[in-house]
């Protein structure tokens, strides 16, 4: 029977073409509209990493006080100062500060043109901590962080740039004018929103080429390549002054298991602030946060404003399509009533009714479905014209992409259907009789 | 026309002139919440720099070799000497920074220096004499730096400039009554600077809603950056020379020193090209918007068409028999439009307390501006106006129902 609707549905479609084309541009606009945009949306505003966005935290300790804090929030990042006595203190099972470094490369010795890569400096349990994946060898010991080792773990991407497709762990490569010796190379990384770069404002730029040691980067007196946020005076005549000053740019990240854990890594955040008060370098009571990679995604509003207000217009635009969708269906099963009387004058219960027009509707929703997935695969072309490039790049027309796709424009035409199925089925089977 | 038969016609399809109204309704509220923003983008996006725009370009020059700070200022010095000497080369100055880069260097400003809470924020250009040429703005009051003036600045160090040059912006903000020549204020520093200069315009180099508020708002110190990093050429080509100067200059510098990084990708670019990225989600927003407007009113207008077609068909024994009692064409034909028309003022009635209430949410979701009823006004007459043309094809059909209908059974 349901074999058979689903004939009745196709030729009630084909019966009245321009009406059907109509449904099946609107409800295929309206999905490829929303789809589009929600791909981008989906890119952007994912969990970048599962598994342990809630053991991952980034400690923030005011260092400005309430005059000259974001309106009483604490600084986004830590000083030099305050970041150094969170790593010397130790409280969490693993901890890292990090900063981004720019470097130039030989890629192809003293003869080439030099290149520009862009990394990190992080502490040995960066790797483990954020879930690092290797190709080959691995990261650095907390030895190698202590002995200010001249070590380095490159992208494959980069190891490929500048090495070729070869394993280059236990190779020299030089940085700057100082060489490293390659400890790891990371297989494809690359976190989106990269959570950990919110502070910088790039967290969808193109994943880092390498990773060095923090300890070794200070000694070489790398500059931060990342954002540098200060308070009052900024009168500095040495670097020394500029490490010891109110200049936020180190981010620190804590790891801890269990809630209690965090709870305590609080409570040591709180007294290190009541130590700083009363040693006088703060005049103001401790106001400290703790914030996991969910909340503090949230805090640095990394999900662009664009994205949301796409998605939000595109769900309106679909919702008028649906309704206009509803109209129609309505007065093409109303047309049918003398039709859906004699059926129920023949003993059809109100239950077929509803199962032959819903899959009617069905039929009609997977149509507009296909047409919504051709204009999805167009549209993803266009994602470029739409939305920032680094953005852009994210958005992917994939199998679950697909599936929703279809699966969306059948439910919410079949939805739709609801209203003209209920009104066709109550048709008075006695009342139209008599009328024909 | 009577209005009163049209009304009683319509409760009779109760549920599909609710349809239409509810449609026209929500497309009124989206179509001018998508105007509004389109607007909104397209101002933003067409505000001016100052700059010559046609004429200027910028190099993103990275240092690749580890050298002292002299010797980088030497190379700075050749370089400009080398650029100078190009012949569609109009001037060039080296800075830290130019309007719309996406991120930059912004200072809070204080009159006094015991200030704690800021006064305002400026955005800070490095430049030497040369700048203000090289960008083209135009210099109000005061005097250009001299070279003299010129000093350095090195990685993370930072000594207030005595003189500088402000934005007519800044002055205002800083002196609203006009007197800000030869005044001082502090930088984030216990020594003032002078202000020598008053320019026109200079935008940020961010275009960021967070900095609106200081958007014209620049200070310009002389100052040369002698750090290991890099820093921006900003290159003013003699008119019509643009193409020719973003070919010679690459080559200068390379001629120059082969230890440097001059991206491939965006080392250099045109003002264009950096207009064009500075606000690609802004153009991306308005043609969204554009696009999701003109489907919609499409979409709405085929329905109107659709329902109406069957309405049409639905009623021909009725028009028949109007026609056949003494009606006129036009009669029939104004009957279908006068019910497009009360439908319409529903919906539209129900749509512009949905568009403001839609705007409402968003300025709460999105931090964007509160809705101009001028956009709600336009959105009204072009639904209004759609609703009559989408309505006119099927009352044509009606009006042309002969009186023989009435004479046929269905």
């Amino acid at each position: 029977m349901l074999v058979y609707y689903f004939e009745l549905g196709l030729r009630s479609l084909r019966r009245n073409p321009a009406l059907t084309t109509l449904m099946v541009m609107a409800i295929g606009f309206g999905v490829a509209a929303s789809m589009i945009t929600y791909s981008v949306f989906r890119a952007v505003s994912g969990n970048p990493i599962p598994g342990k966005s809630s053991q991952l935290f980034t400690p923030q300790i005011d260092g400005w006080g309430p005059q000259q804090n974001l309106q009483g929030e604490p600084a986004e990042a830590l000083s030099y100062t305050d970041a150094m006595a969170l790593m010397r203190a130790h409280q969490a099972s693993r901890q890292t500060l990090l900063y981004a470094v720019h470097v130039s490369v030989l890629p192809g010795g003293s003869r080439s043109l030099p290149i520009g890569a862009n990394g990190y400096a992080v502490y040995g349990d960066f790797f483990p901590m954020f879930e690092v994946p290797f190709r080959y060898g691995s990261g650095w010991s907390k030895a190698d962080d202590d002995g200010r080792a001249a070590v380095v773990v490159l992208s494959e991407a980069f190891n490929h740039k500048v090495f070729g497709n070869i394993d280059s762990v236990g190779h020299e490569l030089t940085l700057n004018g100082h060489d490293y010796r390659v400890v790891g190379v990371a297989r494809h990384w690359d976190l989106h929103p990269r959570f950990f770069a919110a502070f910088d404002g790039n967290s969808f730029d193109d994943p880092s080429d390498f990773y060095l040691p923090f300890t070794r980067a200070m000694d070489l007196q790398f500059d931060t390549y990342g954002r540098n946020s200060c308070r009052g005076n900024i009168d500095f005549s040495t670097r020394d002054a500029w490490l010891r000053s109110n200049c936020v740019w180190a981010m620190p990240w804590v790891e801890l298991d269990s809630a209690a854990d965090a709870a305590r890594y609080r409570q040591f955040l709180d007294s290190y602030a009541a130590d700083q008060q009363r040693a006088g370098r703060f005049a103001w009571a401790p106001n400290v946060r703790l914030r996991n990679v969910t909340q503090w995604l949230e805090v640095e509003h990394v999900v662009p404003r664009e994205t949301r207000i796409s998605l939000t217009v595109a769900l309106g635009f679909f919702v008028i399509c649906l309704v206009n969708t509803i109209g129609l269906l309505l007065a093409k099963f109303m047309r049918r009533a003398g039709e859906i009387g004699v059926r129920r004058a023949l003993g059809a219960a109100r239950s077929e009714i509803y199962k032959q027009f819903l899959i009617e509707a069905a039929t009609l929703g997977l149509a507009g479905g296909v047409l919504g997935l051709a204009l999805t695969a167009v549209g993803m072309l266009g994602v470029g014209l739409l939305f920032q490039p680094q953005i852009a790049r994210l958005a992917h027309l994939d199998i679950s992409l697909m599936a929703m796709t279809l699966l969306t424009a059948i439910v919410a035409t079949v939805l739709a259907a609801f209203y003209p199925a209920w009104r066709a089925a109550h048709v008075q089977p006695a009342w139209q009789l008599k009328s024909n | 026309m009577q209005i009163k038969p049209i009304l009683s016609a319509m409760r009779h399809h109760k549920a599909g002139v609710g349809l239409i109204a509810l449609q026209i309704a929500l497309t009124l509220a989206i179509v001018c919440n998508a105007l509004f923003i389109i607007q909104q983008r397209l101002a933003h996006l067409s505000e001016p720099t100052g700059l010559d725009e046609a004429n200027v370009f910028v190099i993103s020059n990275q240092w690749a070799n580890q050298s002292t700070e002299q010797q980088t200022h030497a190379q700075i010095l050749a370089d400009m000497a080398a650029l100078r000497r190009l012949p569609s080369v109009r001037d060039v100055s080296p800075s830290n920074s130019y309007p719309l880069r996406g991120s930059g260097w912004d200072d809070y400003i204080t009159l006094t220096p015991e200030q704690t809470e800021k006064t305002t924020d400026a955005n800070v250009y490095l430049g030497d004499e040369h700048l203000l040429d090289t960008l083209g703005v135009t210099l109000l009051a005061g005097r250009n730096f001299r070279a003299d003036e010129v000093g350095q600045i090195s990685s993370r160090q930072n000594v207030a400039s005595p003189v500088v040059i402000v934005t007519k912006a800044l002055a205002d903000r800083l002196y609203p009554d006009g007197s800000a020549l030869g005044k001082s204020f502090y930088e984030m520093s216990k020594t003032p600077s002078t202000i020598i200069g008053i320019i026109d315009l200079l935008q940020n180099q961010s275009v960021s809603t967070w900095n609106t508020a200081y958007a014209y708002q620049s200070v310009i110190r002389p100052l040369q950056e002698d750090n290991s990093d890099g820093l921006y050429y900003i290159v003013r080509a003699r008119p019509g020379q643009l193409v020719a100067a973003m070919r010679e200059v690459p080559k200068a510098l390379y001629t120059q020193n082969l230890m440097r990084i001059i991206d491939p990708e965006d080392g250099e670019l045109s003002f264009a090209e950096a207009r064009a990225r500075a606000y690609d989600s802004d153009r991306g927003m308005a043609i969204l918007m554009g696009i999701i407007s003109v489907v919609l009113l499409a979409i709405t207008a085929a329905g109107i068409v659709g329902l109406t077609s069957f309405w049409v068909g639905q009623r021909r024994k009725q028009i028949g028999v109007r026609r056949a009692l003494g009606a006129t064409r036009s009669d029939i034909l104004r009957y279908f439009l006068t019910e497009n028309l009360l439908i319409s003022v529903g919906g539209v009635v129900v749509g512009i307390a949905l568009a403001i209430g839609i705007n409402l949410w968003m300025v709460t979701q999105f931090e964007i501006a509160r809705l101009s009823l001028v956009y709600v006004l336009i959105g009204v007459v072009v639904l209004l106006l759609l609703g009559q043309i989408a309505v006119l094809a099927p009352a044509r059909r009606a009006s042309n129902v002969s009186p023989i209908e009435a004479t046929r059974s269905t």
